[in-house]
């Protein structure tokens, strides 16, 4: 499923709205998820899952081409860990 | 990391705000599109959010795992497993976001 079927299938249920209301809907929804991660911010929700930020510490890599030493910042990477009621699901419980 | 936790309030608060449905609705609308999400997910299907990123379904073989405290040996079951790769854009905001 990709985000255009996602707002056909909401669009279809809700036949009062106009499809451009519905996609301003998922998208914010979907902004806001992003917005919070972008701000360090973790988004909990229960049954779905987590969207956090993990930090990586800053290391000295390599170019795999060259072989040469590059010295990588650290960054802050997203983060989502599925919840317990889908990972059951997932599995047919 | 500042710490604070958002939940399906504060995502139907932005819809409430940025569309001008009820509170009500906007809820209802919050828990329909993750429904569909873990709907599709469940069926097995990938769920491609362009800009946000993909959720996709592992199978994981049996494995022998252990108990790391006893040291014993526990049978671990086949599973499936749901991945999430953020898109380019989504780890761009967020480490730039986050930069100290």
């Amino acid at each position: 499923m990709i985000r255009s079927e996602l707002i056909q299938k909401i669009a279809d249920e809700n036949p009062h709205l106009y499809q451009r209301d519905v996609e301003r809907i998922v998208g914010t929804i979907f902004d806001e998820i992003t917005d919070a991660m972008a701000r360090g911010d973790r988004v909990e929700l229960r049954g779905f899952g987590a969207f956090s930020v993990k930090k990586r510490d800053a290391r000295v890599g390599r170019n795999p081409r060259t072989g040469e030493s590059v010295e990588v910042e650290e960054k802050h990477v997203p983060f989502f860990k599925t919840g317990k009621l889908l990972r059951d699901r997932l599995n047919g419980k | 990391m500042s710490g604070k936790t958002l939940t399906r309030m504060d995502l139907s608060e932005a819809v409430f705000r940025e569309v001008g449905l009820s509170r009500n609705e906007s809820a209802d609308l919050v828990e329909s599109v993750l429904q569909h999400m873990s709907d599709s997910l469940v069926a097995g299907e990938q769920v491609k959010i362009s800009s946000f990123g993909t959720f996709s379904v592992r199978d994981k073989a049996a494995r022998v795992g252990r108990n790391p405290k006893t040291g014993q040996e526990v049978p671990i079951n086949p599973r499936r497993v749901l991945t999430f790769r953020p898109s380019h854009l989504m780890k761009e905001r967020v480490a730039a976001g986050n930069k100290s």
